[in-house]
C-alpha cells in the first residue's frame, strides 16, 4: 500500500525508534528486533494515515500530525492511588492490572501469580523472561497491511498487558486491564501492547479501559491481539473514556479456530478523536463472532470505528450491531466490512448500525460493506440513520411525562439493546451511568 | 444439486445471439487522440466556436487526469490511442429524409435485432432515433413531436439549430471535467440525442433510441441531453445491444438530465452490450457517467436500468436534489454472467427541504461473474426532512460468483431519516423444489424465481421495455442454478 503521507510526519517517531531500540525489552532477540525493524520499515513506507487512504476518508489525522508525542517506553513510577479509586468501577470484582501510559504498575494490580492455569502479566516482564514464548504468537493476528499507527505500535512493542487461559480453564473472575493515559505531562504517547491467548476450550473475560487521569493531551495508540484455540470462548471489553483533549487508536485484531466464539463489546464514551480497528479471521469451521458497539459523542468528538471479519471457511457465524448517539458537533464514521471467502459457505452474517443524531451540527458517515464470494450464504446490513421519534416524545409528553425527560428515556431505550449485551452486571450499571449523565448535559433541539 | 450442474453450463454457455457485424463503408479516423482530432471532429460536424472551446478544454482537462482505479473490477489497461474516435456510415453524406434513403443494409441490421423501426410508427407511439455508429441515420415521429413543441433530435442537429439551448445546458450537471470518463466523452462525443420539454407540456408519447456499436475499433461516446422545463413531463427509454466480436470496446456516455421546478423526468435502460464469451475475451467496457439535476421546487428525476450486457459496467446514474420536495428514484436490475463485472449504484446528494429518494438495487450474480453495488447517500446542512430509503438485495448462482455492497452514507442533518438495507442469498432449494414439484421445469422455476426477485423494478419500467428486460433475463439465466 503506497500513500501519500508525507514522511515528516513519521520522521520523528522513526527517530526515537531508533534511539529507543536497544533498550526496548529483549533487544537483542534476532526475531523480535527483526519484527521491530519490519514494522519500522512499513511505518516509513506508508506514514501516518491521511484522509486521502480510503480507510481514513472521513477521519483527519491532522489534529495528531500537528503536534509530537513522546513515547513513553519504560517506568515512570506513576503511582497515584487516589486517582485509581475515581476510576475504578463500583463493585466490579476483578483481577485487575494498571498501566499508567502503557507501562504496568505492579503496586497497583493485583496479585495475579496464584491462578491456576492462567497467565496473567506484563508484556515486559514476559519478554525479557522467556522472549521465545511470545515468538509465534506475537503480531500473528495483525492486518497484512497494517496502517501507519498499528505499524507504529509494533515497531516499539514494549510493555502492555500478557494473558494466557490455559486448555479447559474456565476463569469466573473477569480479568480488568485499566490504562491510565496522560499520567505524567503533556503529550505523551502510550504504545500498549497486549496479546491475549485462549487456549482449547477455556473461557474469560477481559475488559479493557482506557481513562485519563489528567486532562492533558495525550496520544493512546494500542494494539490487541487475540487468538482463540478450538472451542475457546473470549468475551472482550473495550471502554474508551478519556478526555476530550485525548487522541486514542486502538485495534483489535482476532484470529478464531474451530468452534470458538468471541464477543467483543466495544464502548466509547469520551475522547477528542478514537478510532478503533477491529479485525477478525474466523479460521475454522463453526466459528462465530460477535461485535458489539455504542459509541456517545459529545462537544467536538470524533469517533470512527472501522470493522472487517473475515469468513474463510464454512459455518461461521458473525454478528455485528454498533449504535452511535450524538450530540453538539461531534462526528461518527462507522465502516463495517464482511468478506465471505470462496471456501465459506453456510456463512450467516448480520451487520447493522443505526444511529441518533441529537444536534444540528452532528455528523454521521457510514459504510457497511458486504463481499462475498461464495453462493450458499445469508447475509444482511442494515443501517439507519435519524432522530428520535417525535410521535414517541408525544406519546409520553401526553402521559405526563417532561420533554426533558422523554427524550432522556427514549435516548437511554434507543442504547439498551447494546447494554443487554454485556454479562457483567457491574460493568453495565457504570455505562448505564456514562450514558445517562451525557444526556444530563445535552441541548435538546425540539 | 450436481445434476445440474450440466445444464448451467450448457446454458451459460449460450452463445451471444445478437453478434453478427454488418459491413457497410465507413468513414473513420485513424486511431488516436490528440487536440488535431479534436479539431478535425468539431469541423467535420460544423460546429461553432464555443464547442470547439469546450471541447478543447475537457481535453486539457482529461491529460492531467488519472484513471480511476477505485471500483470493484479488473481489466487490461485501456490504449486511448488505439482508439479512433470518429466512425460514421458514408451514405449519410446529406442526412436522410426519410426511412426509404436509409441504407438497406443498415435497416436489415435493426431487423435482425428486432427492432421494427417502420412499423413501430403503430407501435405504442414510440419515437425512435437510431444511432447507427456515432451518427443519426433515422428520426421517425419528428413533426409529431414538434406540434407540441418537444425537440427531439441528434446532438449534432442541435448544436446547429438550437447553440443557444446546447451552450446554456451543456456540462450544466456533468461538467467537462467531472471525472476521467466524463472528460473523454467531453472532448471527443461525437453525437447523441437532444430533448427539450417546453413548459407546461407532457411529452405525448415515450422516446427512445436504441445504441449499437458496429465498426471495428472505434470507441463510442454518446452524449445526451435532457431539458425538462416547468411542469413538464418526459419518460426516456434508451436500448442497446452490439455485434459480438473479440476486441474489447470501450464506450464512454454521458446523460444529462435537467429538470425545473416541477417537472419529471424518467429514463429507462436496458443494456445488453456484448459481454465477451464465456472465457471473459472481448465485450463491451461500459464505463458510463449519467446524472440528473432537480433544479426546481417539486422536481422528480427516476432513473431505471436493466444492464444485462457488457464485460464491464461502471456506471452510477445520480440525483442532485436541489429543489425542495425534489425527488430522486433508482431502480436497478444488473445481471453478471460467465466473466462480466459490474459496479454500479447510484448516488443521491440531498440538497433542498424535505427532499426524498428511492434505490432498489437488485444484483444476480452467476457463473464467476462479480456484481457490486456502490452507492452514496448524501445528506447536506440545510436538507430538512430529508427521506431515504436503500435496498440492494444480491442473489447468487454459482460457487465461483461475487456479491458486494459498497454503500456511503453521509448525513449532516438530524432531521433526516436514512435507511439502508442489504441481503444476499442464493436461490432457495426448497423455492425450486416447491416449483419443480408442481410441474414447473427446472428452467422455468429458475426463471420464475430471479422474474419475482426483480419485480419491484421491473414494474417502474414502461410496458414493452419490461417484457424486453424479462426476457432478456430469461436467455441471459436459463437454469443457472448453482
Amino acid at each position: 500500500m503506497n500513500t501519500v503521507a508525507s514522511s515528516t510526519d513519521v520522521a520523528d517517531y522513526i527517530v526515537a525508534q531508533q534511539v529507543a531500540a536497544d533498550a526496548l525489552p529483549a533487544a537483542g532477540t534476532p526475531w523480535l528486533d527483526a519484527s521491530r525493524d519490519k514494522a519500522k520499515a512499513i511505518l516509513a513506507d506508508v506514514g501516518l494515515p491521511t484522509t486521502r487512504l480510503e480507510d481514513w476518508k472521513y477521519t483527519n489525522t491532522r489534529s495528531i500530525t500537528r503536534s509530537r508525542f513522546d513515547p513513553v517506553l519504560r517506568s515512570e513510577n506513576w503511582s497515584d492511588t487516589a486517582v485509581i479509586e475515581q476510576l475504578k468501577v463500583p463493585e466490579l470484582n476483578s483481577h485487575r492490572l494498571v498501566f499508567a501510559d502503557g507501562i504496568f504498575v505492579s503496586g497497583l494490580s493485583s496479585d495475579t501469580d496464584l491462578l491456576r492455569g492462567v497467565r496473567v502479566m506484563s508484556m515486559a516482564q514476559l519478554l525479557q523472561s522467556e522472549p521465545e514464548y511470545l515468538k509465534s504468537a506475537l503480531g500473528s493476528a495483525l492486518p497484512e497491511s497494517p496502517h501507519g499507527f498499528t505499524a507504529m505500535n509494533s515497531s516499539f512493542i514494549s510493555d502492555g498487558a500478557f494473558v494466557e487461559i490455559g486448555a479447559e480453564v474456565m476463569l469466573d473472575k473477569p480479568i480488568e486491564l485499566l490504562f491510565v493515559s496522560a499520567c505524567s505531562g503533556k503529550n505523551r504517547l502510550g504504545l500498549p501492547r497486549n496479546l491475549v491467548l485462549c487456549r482449547s476450550g477455556s473461557s474469560a473475560t477481559v475488559v479493557e479501559r482506557y481513562l485519563s487521569a489528567t486532562k492533558s493531551r495525550s496520544l493512546t495508540n494500542v494494539v490487541t491481539e487475540v487468538v482463540l484455540d478450538g472451542s475457546a470462548r473470549l468475551n472482550h471489553y473495550r471502554v474508551v473514556d478519556e478526555s476530550a483533549d485525548s487522541f486514542h487508536v486502538g485495534g483489535l485484531f482476532a484470529q478464531q479456530d474451530q468452534s470458538s466464539r468471541l464477543d467483543a463489546c466495544s464502548v466509547v464514551v469520551g475522547g477528542g478523536l478514537v478510532r478503533n480497528d477491529v479485525l477478525v479471521n474466523l479460521n475454522a469451521p463453526g466459528a462465530a463472532v460477535d461485535l458489539t458497539g455504542l459509541y456517545l459523542g459529545r462537544g467536538r468528538s470524533h469517533v470512527d470505528n472501522h470493522t472487517h471479519v473475515v469468513h474463510h471457511t464454512p459455518e461461521g457465524t458473525s454478528r455485528e450491531h454498533y449504535k452511535g448517539i450524538l450530540d453538539d458537533r461531534s462526528r461518527a464514521v462507522f465502516h463495517g466490512r464482511i468478506t465471505v471467502g470462496s471456501g465459506a459457505q453456510q456463512t450467516d452474517s448480520e451487520q447493522s448500525n443505526q444511529n441518533l443524531l441529537l444536534s444540528r451540527e452532528a455528523e454521521v458517515d457510514t459504510k457497511p460493506q458486504l463481499e462475498i464470494y461464495a453462493d450458499d450464504v445469508k447475509c444482511a446490513h442494515g443501517v439507519t440513520v435519524g432522530q428520535l421519534d417525535e410521535n414517541a416524545v408525544f406519546y409520553l409528553r401526553a402521559r405526563g411525562v417532561g420533554e426533558d425527560e422523554a427524550r432522556k428515556m427514549l435516548t437511554l431505550a434507543f442504547a439498551a439493546d447494546v447494554l443487554a449485551k454485556i454479562k457483567l452486571p457491574a460493568l453495565k450499571g457504570y455505562l448505564e451511568r456514562c450514558v445517562s449523565d451525557l444526556l444530563l448535559s445535552v441541548s435538546h433541539t425540539s | 444439486m450436481s445434476s445440474s450442474v450440466s445444464t448451467i453450463s450448457d446454458l451459460i454457455g449460450r452463445e451471444y445471439k445478437e453478434g453478427f457485424v454488418t459491413e457497410v463503408e465507413t468513414d473513420t479516423f485513424p486511431p488516436g487522440l490528440d487536440e488535431d482530432v479534436i479539431r478535425a471532429l468539431s469541423t467535420k460536424k460544423n460546429e461553432p466556436e464555443f464547442m470547439l472551446d469546450w471541447r478543447l478544454s475537457a481535453f486539457q482537462r482529461w491529460q492531467e487526469m488519472a484513471e480511476p482505479s477505485w471500483a470493484h473490477v479488473s481489466y487490461q489497461p485501456i490504449d486511448f490511442q488505439a482508439i479512433s474516435y470518429y466512425s460514421a456510415p458514408r451514405s449519410v453524406g446529406d442526412g436522410p429524409q426519410s426511412l426509404d434513403e436509409v441504407d438497406p443494409k443498415i435497416l436489415e441490421t435493426y431487423n435482425k435485432l428486432g427492432i421494427p423501426l417502420q412499423e413501430q410508427k403503430f407501435l405504442a407511439g414510440v419515437a425512435v432515433d437510431a444511432v447507427f455508429d456515432s451518427v443519426s441515420v433515422a428520426t421517425t415521429f419528428k413533426s409529431k413531436l414538434a406540434e407540441a413543441g418537444v425537440i427531439f433530435c441528434p446532438f449534432s442537429e442541435a448544436v446547429q439549430e438550437h447553440p443557444e439551448l446546447v451552450r446554456r445546458y451543456l456540462g450544466a450537471v456533468v461538467p467537462a471535467g467531472d471525472n476521467f470518463y466524463a472528460a473523454l466523452n467531453a472532448a471527443v462525443f461525437s453525437d447523441g440525442s437532444f430533448v427539450y420539454i417546453p413548459k407546461g407540456v407532457r411529452c405525448p408519447m415515450e422516446l427512445s433510441t436504441y445504441f449499437r456499436i458496429n465498426a471495428l475499433n472505434t470507441g463510442q461516446f454518446e452524449r445526451t441531453l435532457i431539458v425538462a422545463e416547468e411542469d413538464s413531463y418526459v419518460s426516456y427509454l434508451e436500448g442497446c445491444t452490439a455485434p459480438m466480436r473479440d476486441e474489447n470496446q470501450l464506450h464512454a456516455a454521458v446523460v444529462e438530465l435537467v429538470a425545473m421546478k416541477g417537472a419529471q423526468i424518467k429514463y429507462s435502460t436496458v443494456q445488453n452490450w456484448y459481454p465477451g464469451d464465456e472465457d471473459g475475451r472481448g465485450g463491451i467496457y461500459n464505463f458510463v457517467t449519467k446524472r440528473g439535476a432537480c433544479r426546481g421546487d417539486d422536481a422528480k428525476i427516476s432513473w431505471t436500468q436493466v444492464e444485462t450486457g457488457s464485460a464491464i459496467t461502471w456506471k452510477y446514474p445520480s440525483v442532485l436534489l436541489e429543489g425542495d420536495r425534489s425527488v430522486g428514484e433508482f431502480y436497478s436490475v444488473a445481471l453478471t454472467n460467465n466473466c462480466q463485472q459490474a459496479d454500479t449504484g447510484t448516488k443521491m446528494v440531498h440538497i433542498g427541504k424535505n427532499t426524498s429518494s428511492t434505490i432498489i438495487s437488485k444484483g444476480i450474480s452467476a457463473g464467476r461473474g462479480q456484481n457490486a453495488y456502490r452507492g452514496q447517500v448524501k445528506i447536506l446542512k440545510d436538507a430538512e426532512n430529508a427521506r431515504n430509503y436503500s435496498q440492494c438485495d444480491s442473489l447468487l448462482m454459482g460457487d465461483r460468483c461475487g456479491a458486494h455492497t459498497f454503500p456511503y452514507v453521509e448525513v449532516k442533518n438530524p432531521t433526516a431519516t436514512v435507511e439502508h438495507e442489504a441481503t444476499t442469498s442464493k436461490i432457495g432449494e426448497d423455492q425450486l423444489f416447491y416449483c419443480r414439484q408442481r410441474g414447473l421445469s427446472e428452467e422455468d422455476a429458475v426463471s420464475m424465481i430471479v422474474n419475482g426477485f426483480c419485480k419491484e423494478v421491473f414494474k417502474e419500467l414502461p410496458m414493452e421495455f419490461a417484457v424486453e428486460a424479462q426476457a432478456l433475463l430469461g436467455v441471459s439465466l436459463e437454469g443457472a442454478v448453482g
